[in-house]
C-alpha cells in the first residue's frame, strides 16, 4: 500500500470576489445612491430618523470590528462617542462650523484612542471590558468638570441655527450618510488587507497566530483605533442632530448595550450583521421607545437568548459559511482538477 | 486632622468594597470570566430586603436571614441555567450574556421602583457614632459592616484553605482538566462559586443599601468598584482583595475631600496608576488562582 | 473477567481521523501496555477512556456498563483514573491538598495519604510545598499518588517516564508494580519500550490509529514489535502527518 500519489498538478486560483458579491456590491451602489438624493423627495422627519438610524448604524459597525474581528468586548466604546460629541461642541464654541468640525473631532478621537490602547491592552478578555468602561467613566467625571463645555448640565449646539432646520437636517444627513459609507469601507479594506487577515487569525486562534509570526498587539491595536474611530463618527452625528450635549447620556454605558445588541442579534464578526442588527435594533425602539423601560428589558432578554440560542446572529444564521457575504472580505480557493503535466 | 478622618472613613468604606470583590474573584478564579451583573445582584438583594420591611414590617437587620440564602439559591440556579450554557457556547458569551442580564436586572428594577433613592433605615443606629477624638467620629454602622465584612472575608478565606470543598473550588481554579480527571464535578464546582459569590455580594449590597442608598442602576457603580478593588490589589489571595478594597475606599474619600465631586475620580484614578505601572495588581499572589 | 470493552471505536479531531474502529477489552488484573510511536493514537485512547473525548463511533463499556457518555469525573467515581501526560498537578495547592482533591470521590478502597507516602515516601517530606514547586519526578509521583486516591479499578497512565532521569523512572515503575500487586489493573502508554514491557502482561501495538499488533510481551519478537512501532518505510512516513 503506498500512499505516494502521482502527481497531480492543479489550478488554484484565489477569487475574492463572488459572482453574488459583485451583484451585491452594485445593489450597494443604488441604495447608497438612492440614500444620498434621498433628502430632495422625503420629508424633514423622515430625513433625522434617518439620521438617528445611521447614528447607530455606525456604532454598530464600530463595536463589530473590535468584539466580532477582534474578539475583544468593550463596554467602554461610548468614551469615543462623547468624547467626539463634545470635541465638536468645544470647536463650534471656537468658531468652527460644526460640519467641519466632524472630522477633525473623529480624527482627534483615532489619534487619542492609541494612548488609552496601552492602558486598556493592559487587561484581558473581562478585565478588558470592565477596564474600558471605566476609562469611560473617567472621561466622563472629567468632561462633566469642564465648565466652559457646560459641566455637568451639558450644553447647546448652537452654530447651526443660523441655518434653516430643513438645511441643517439635510446637510447632517449627508454628513452621517458619508460616515456610514466611509466606515463601512474602511471595515471592508481593512478586512481585505494583511492586517485583517491577521486579525482574524488572532481571533480564531492567538497563540497560533503569534506563532505564524503576526504581530498580534498590533494588530489588535490597529482594530482598537478604527473601533474607536468609528464610534466617534456616531458621536459627532449625535450632536449635530440632537443640538445638546449632555455628559450623562453622551457617556452613558446605555449605548454599550445598543452596541452589544445591535452586533449579538445581527450577526457577531458578519460583515452584514451590524446593519441588520441597526435596522431590528432601529424598529424595535420605535415600536416600544414609548413603553419606558420595558424596552430595555426586551433588549436585555433578547441579548441573554441570543448568544444563548442563536449565537451567529440573524445573518449568521442565514448564511452560515458567509457564501452570500454582500461584500467579498474571504479568499476563495478554487481548484480545477486537471492532471498536468508541469509548467 | 481631617485627613485622618478622610483616611478612617475610607478604610471603614473600603471592607466594603472587599466584600463586593471576593465574589468576583472566586468567580472569575472558577470561571475565567467576570459576571457584569454582580453589582445588580447587590442592588436586586437591597431591593428583596426592601419590599420584605414593607410587607413585614421590622427592623432591616431580620432580612439577612431571608435574602442571604436567598441569593445563593439565585446563584446555584443561574449558574446551571444560565451560566453554565453561556460558558459552552465560546469565549465572548458569558460576559455578553450577563451583561444583557444587567441591562434586564437593571431595567426591571427600573419599571418596578421608578429611579428614585432608596434606603434600608436602621433608626438610631444608622446615625449613632462613637467619639474618638473632637474632629473624629466613628459610625457605628459604619463600623459593624467593616468587622462583618472583613470577618466574612477571612471566614471565606479559612473555608477556601482549609476546608474540602474549598481545596476543590481552588483546584478547580487551577486546573480545571486536572479538577475533572481527578473525579470534581466542574459543574457543582462552579455553581458553589456562583452561589457564593451572589451571597457575599447581597450582604454587601444590603450593608450599602443601610449605609448609604440605592438605585435600580446603582449596581454598576458596584460592580466598577468590585472589579476595581481585585485588580488594585491582586488575583491570587482574597487578602488582596481586601487590601484592594481598603486603597480603593481611602482613595475615594481622601478624593472627597479634596473636592466633593472627585471622590470616584480618584478611586478610578488609582485603579489606572495601578494599571500602569504594576498590572500584577499590589498583592499579587504568585502562583496561586484564588 | 472483562473489565474494558471498547467495540468499534472511532474518533476525529476535526476532520482528522485519530482512531479507526478500534477494538479492545482489557481484563481485570492486567498491565496493558500500549505503544506506538508518536501520533499512532496512544494518548486518544487515553483520552477516550477517561471520556476527556468523545467517539464518533462505537461503545465503550466498562464492568458491562455502557460508559460512552460519561463525563470523565463520572468515570472516576465509577473506578478509571487517568494520569495526564504532564503530571497538570494543581500548582497552587501543596502536595497533601493534591492528594486530598484525588480523595474527594470518597470510593471505598485502601488508598489514603499514609499509603501514599508509603508507595512514595520522597513526597511526604514535601506534603507541604505547592505542586509548582516540586521536581519533574515528585510531580509524577504525586500525580499518581492522587489518581489513587480515588481508589481505581481500572489506572491509566500517560507516558509516566517523559522528561524524567532513570533513577526516579526506576522508582516510578517499582510504585506502579506495587499497585498492579494490589490487584489494580493498568493501562500504560509509553515511548520508554525496556519500563514499559518490564512490568505489562499484554502489549498492544498502534500505528495510524489502528491496532496492529497484540500478545503478551513473551510471545513478542523484538523485530516484530519494532515492524509494529514504525511500520514498514512507507507507513513510517505516513505516520508523520498526524
Amino acid at each position: 500500500m503506498s500512499t505516494l500519489e502521482a502527481p497531480v498538478m492543479t489550478n488554484r486560483t484565489v477569487k475574492r470576489y463572488s459572482r453574488n458579491s459583485l451583484g451585491a456590491l452594485g445593489i450597494g451602489a443604488v441604495v447608497a445612491a438612492v440614500l444620498v438624493v434621498l433628502p430632495a423627495f422625503v420629508g424633514e422627519s423622515s430625513i433625522n430618523q434617518l439620521t438617528q438610524f445611521f447614528s447607530f448604524l455606525i456604532l454598530a459597525i464600530g463595536w463589530n470590528v473590535l468584539a466580532g474581528y477582534g474578539g475583544m468586548v468593550s463596554i467602554g466604546q461610548q468614551a469615543y462617542l462623547g468624547i467626539a460629541s463634545y470635541a465638536v461642541l468645544y470647536l463650534s464654541l471656537h468658531g468652527v462650523l460644526s460640519w467641519w468640525a466632524a472630522p477633525i473631532a473623529i480624527a482627534f478621537c483615532g489619534v487619542l484612542s492609541i494612548p488609552i490602547s496601552y492602558l486598556a491592552f493592559r487587561l484581558r478578555g473581562s478585565f478588558f471590558a470592565i477596564g474600558t468602561w471605566v476609562i469611560a467613566e473617567v472621561c466622563l467625571l472629567v468632561v462633566a468638570q469642564i465648565e466652559s463645555l457646560g459641566g455637568g448640565a451639558g450644553a447647546s449646539l448652537n452654530d447651526l441655527n443660523r441655518f434653516s432646520p430643513n438645511t441643517a437636517g439635510d446637510v447632517t444627513y449627508w454628513v452621517g450618510l458619508a460616515i456610514v459609507l466611509i466606515s463601512l469601507a474602511s471595515v471592508a479594506l481593512l478586512l481585505r488587507s494583511r492586517v485583517g487577515l491577521a486579525l482574524m487569525s488572532i481571533r480564531d486562534d492567538e497563540l497560533a497566530a503569534e506563532a505564524t509570526g503576526v504581530n498580534v498587539m498590533r494588530t489588535k491595536r490597529i482594530a482598537y483605533v478604527l473601533s474607536a474611530t468609528i464610534c466617534a463618527g456616531a458621536g459627532v452625528l449625535l450632536i449635530l442632530s440632537n443640538l445638546e450635549v449632555q455628559p450623562n447620556s453622551s457617556f452613558s454605558v446605555q449605548y454599550s448595550a445598543f452596541m452589544i445588541f445591535m452586533v449579538l442579534v445581527g450577526g457577531m464578526g458578519t460583515f452584514e450583521g451590524p446593519i441588520v442588527g441597526a435596522i431590528v435594533f432601529f424598529a424595535l425602539q420605535q415600536w416600544l421607545a414609548a413603553n419606558g423601560a420595558w424596552y430595555l428589558i426586551i433588549l436585555g432578554a433578547v441579548a441573554v437568548a441570543v448568544t444563548l440560542w442563536l449565537p451567529r446572529g440573524v445573518w449568521g444564521t442565514v448564511d452560515p459559511r458567509n457564501r452570500r457575504s454582500l461584500v467579498p472580505l474571504r479568499h476563495r480557493v478554487s481548484v480545477s482538477a486537471t492532471v498536468e503535466s508541469g509548467e | 486632622m481631617v485627613w485622618t478622618n478622610a483616611v478612617v472613613q475610607g478604610l471603614l468604606l473600603g471592607g466594603l468594597y472587599a466584600l463586593f470583590s471576593v465574589g468576583l474573584s472566586l468567580m472569575f478564579g472558577v470561571m475565567r470570566f467576570v459576571n457584569l451583573a454582580h453589582g445588580d445582584f447587590s442592588v436586586l438583594a437591597a431591593y428583596a430586603a426592601y419590599v420584605l420591611v414593607e410587607h413585614a414590617g421590622g427592623t432591616p437587620l431580620w432580612t439577612f436571614a431571608a435574602v442571604v440564602p436567598m441569593a445563593a439559591v439565585v446563584g446555584f440556579f443561574l449558574q446551571h441555567f444560565i451560566l453554565d450554557r453561556a460558558l459552552g457556547a465560546g469565549e465572548l458569551s458569558p460576559l455578553l450574556v450577563t451583561f444583557g442580564l444587567s441591562i434586564f436586572i437593571e431595567s426591571a428594577l427600573q419599571q418596578g421602583f421608578g429611579a428614585n433613592n432608596d434606603s434600608l433605615f436602621l433608626g438610631p443606629l444608622s446615625y449613632q457614632s462613637w467619639k474618638i477624638t473632637n474632629t473624629l467620629y466613628l459610625g457605628r454602622l459604619e463600623v459593624i459592616v467593616f468587622v462583618v465584612a472583613v470577618a466574612l472575608i477571612s471566614g471565606l478565606q479559612l473555608f477556601l484553605s482549609r476546608t474540602q470543598p474549598g481545596r476543590l473550588l481552588r483546584a478547580t481554579a487551577d486546573n480545571p482538566r486536572a479538577a475533572a480527571l481527578s473525579g470534581v464535578n466542574p459543574r457543582r464546582v462552579r455553581a458553589l462559586a456562583t452561589a457564593i459569590a451572589l451571597a457575599t455580594v447581597a450582604v454587601g449590597g444590603l450593608f450599602l443599601a443601610m449605609r448609604t442608598s440605592f438605585t435600580p442602576t446603582s449596581g454598576s457603580n458596584d460592580l466598577i468598584f468590585a472589579f476595581e478593588a481585585v485588580i488594585i490589589g491582586g488575583l491570587g489571595s482574597l487578602w488582596g482583595t481586601l487590601l484592594g478594597g481598603l486603597i480603593l475606599g481611602v482613595a475615594q474619600t481622601v478624593g472627597s475631600q479634596i473636592n466633593p465631586a472627585d471622590g470616584i475620580l480618584a478611586g478610578h484614578l488609582v485603579f489606572l496608576a495601578v494599571l500602569a505601572y504594576r498590572p500584577q495588581g499590589i498583592l499579587a499572589a504568585r502562583n496561586a488562582a484564588l | 473477567m472483562t473489565m474494558l470493552r471498547l467495540e468499534g471505536v472511532t474518533a476525529n479531531y476535526g476532520h482528522l481521523r485519530a482512531l479507526e474502529e478500534m477494538s479492545l477489552s482489557l481484563d481485570e488484573g492486567d498491565i496493558l501496555a500500549v505503544l506506538g510511536a508518536n501520533g499512532a493514537g496512544k494518548s486518544t485512547l487515553l483520552s477516550l477512556i477517561s471520556g476527556e473525548l468523545k467517539p464518533s463511533n462505537g461503545r465503550i463499556f466498562f464492568n458491562d456498563v455502557d460508559i460512552t457518555h460519561l463525563d470523565p469525573f463520572q468515570r472516576v467515581r465509577k473506578g478509571i483514573a487517568l494520569v495526564p501526560e504532564g503530571r497538570h498537578l494543581f500548582a497552587s495547592l501543596t502536595v497533601e491538598e493534591n492528594l486530598l482533591v484525588g480523595g474527594s470521590t470518597r470510593r471505598q478502597g485502601s488508598w489514603s495519604l499514609d499509603a501514599v507516602y508509603d508507595l512514595f515516601p520522597f513526597i511526604k517530606e514535601r506534603r507541604r510545598s505547592r505542586g509548582g514547586q516540586l521536581s519533574g519526578g515528585e510531580q509524577q509521583a504525586v500525580a499518581i499518588g492522587r489518581a489513587l486516591m480515588s481508589n481505581p479499578a481500572l489506572l491509566l497512565l500517560d507516558e509516566v517516564s517523559l522528561g524524567l532521569a532513570p533513577v526516579i523512572v526506576r522508582d516510578l515503575y517499582g510504585g506502579l508494580r506495587a499497585v498492579a500487586n494490589e490487584g489494580t489493573t493498568l493501562l500504560l502508554v509509553e515511548q520508554d519500550l525496556t519500563e514499559a514491557l518490564g512490568v505489562a502482561s499484554q502489549v498492544l501495538c498502534l500505528l495510524d490509529g489502528r491496532v496492529v499488533l497484540t500478545g503478551s510481551p513473551d510471545s513478542l519478537s523484538q523485530s516484530q514489535m519494532i515492524t509494529a512501532y514504525f511500520g514498514d518505510g512507507e507507513s513510517a512516513h505516513k505516520s508523520e502527518r498526524s
